[in-house]
């Protein structure tokens, strides 16, 4: 018995110039904010984009753009995801609603591979993940299946988030995946410990984003989310990430 | 229309299989649909019938249905899955992606989410035969 839909998700995803995972190895450090004003910030330089919410258990973006809950995927030969935001938006949460989803890894990795194999997106620049925390079975499963996704890393300026990204990190360099970079998010205070150990684990450090009491009060409102610290730090972000895929660029 | 999708999978990979076995025609093909799922053998093979191209101009497609049974993880009760109880919105999410089945199904003994999907989730490529390359 062969399960048809691992053929398939490569031709799916072919349409996609780069596909750009948001990822921690901690929880609560900011993914899901980072993903959305990076994909919306992309999408307002005139870059087509696609946001895909792959944390299925805590599933937040559609919080964050403030999703109405009648939009819904179209379905043509397969699933369409719907323009939000001048974003193509994937979520679980359009079968879920606000209902918790309770999956053990299997059925994590099942659901991942449906909607992988069935989801048709449009022709992308990028596709931005907003990854689950850890290195559980989302992460690994879109390492085995998708080999040219780029990892974004997010950390606080806390040890203990910085210690399990680093367990990250090792893991992504032993398997010879590629780094953008680091982030370091929610910054309160001026310490470049972070930046200094990031150079030394030989990966990029992209910037700091200050903690900024507005990212919370814009929740649901993309414009007032862009206007904040984490919005205004998106340009040298989004400056490396470009960068990165220009050849004429070192 | 999501069996296209799921069709378009199923001949992919079926073409892949026949690749790896040297076929130079293939003349059936035998699919397994699992309940929970709800796939429309219908529209399935009508999906597949309009991409069959080539390979598999003269392909007969033997669509195969199989029940499906959940296991509860806390008391070790088992069940069939049945669309009875369920409303058309439910059935269609568990349609897209069978593992919402958690958010919306529970152990009709002790009311847990936790059970595990025995059998019939989804769609499988059972069998293919075809003529070999001379």
């Amino acid at each position: 018995m062969i399960d048809p839909r691992y053929s398939i998700i490569n031709q799916r995803l072919e349409k996609i110039r780069r596909i750009i995972a948001v990822s921690s190895g901690k929880g609560g450090v900011g993914k899901s904010m980072v993903s959305t004003a990076l994909a919306l910030s992309l999408a307002n330089e005139g870059f087509r984009v696609g946001l895909f919410d792959l944390d299925f258990t805590g599933p937040s973006t559609h919080i964050i753009l403030g999703i109405p809950k009648n939009v819904q995927p179209r379905e043509e030969k397969g699933i369409v995801p719907p323009i939000v935001y001048g974003l193509e938006y994937m979520s679980l949460v359009y079968y879920v609603g606000d209902n918790p989803a309770p999956m053990r890894g299997g059925d994590v990795s099942n659901a991942l591979i449906e909607l992988l194999s069935v989801t048709q997106w449009g022709a992308l620049d990028f596709l931005v993940i907003d990854m689950p925390p850890g290195i559980g079975d989302a992460v690994l499963d879109l390492m085995r299946l998708v080999q040219r996704i780029e990892y974004l890393i997010v950390t606080t300026p806390s040890l203990l988030a910085f210690e399990v990204v680093k367990k990250q990190v090792a893991l992504l360099c032993e398997l010879k995946m590629p780094i953008l970079g680091i982030i370091e998010n929610m910054k309160m205070s001026k310490s470049d410990a972070i930046a200094k150990e990031t150079i030394m684990l030989g990966i990029k450090y992209l910037g700091e984003v200050p903690f900024d009491a507005q990212v919370e009060a814009s929740i649901g409102n993309p414009e007032k989310l862009m206007a904040t610290a984490l919005g205004s730090a998106m340009p040298q972000i989004k400056k490396a990430l470009i960068d990165r895929g220009n050849p004429n660029v070192s | 229309m999501h069996e296209w999708a799921l069709a378009e999978a199923i001949l992919t990979s079926a073409r892949q299989v026949a690749e790896q076995e040297k076929l130079k025609k293939v003349t059936d093909i035998t699919i397994r649909v699992g309940e929970l799922q709800q796939v429309e053998p219908q529209i399935l093979r009508f999906a597949l019938a309009q991409m069959k191209t080539g390979l598999f101009e003269n392909a007969k497609f033997h669509i195969r249905k199989a029940k499906s049974t959940l296991k509860c993880r806390v008391c070790a009760t088992t069940w069939q899955f049945s669309l009875k109880n369920l409303d058309k919105a439910t059935a269609e999410a568990i349609h897209f992606v069978p593992e919402v089945a958690h958010t919306y199904i529970k152990c009709p003994t002790c009311g847990s989410p936790d059970f595990e999907i025995v059998s019939g989730r989804g769609v499988w490529l059972e069998d293919i035969r075809g003529a070999k390359a001379d």
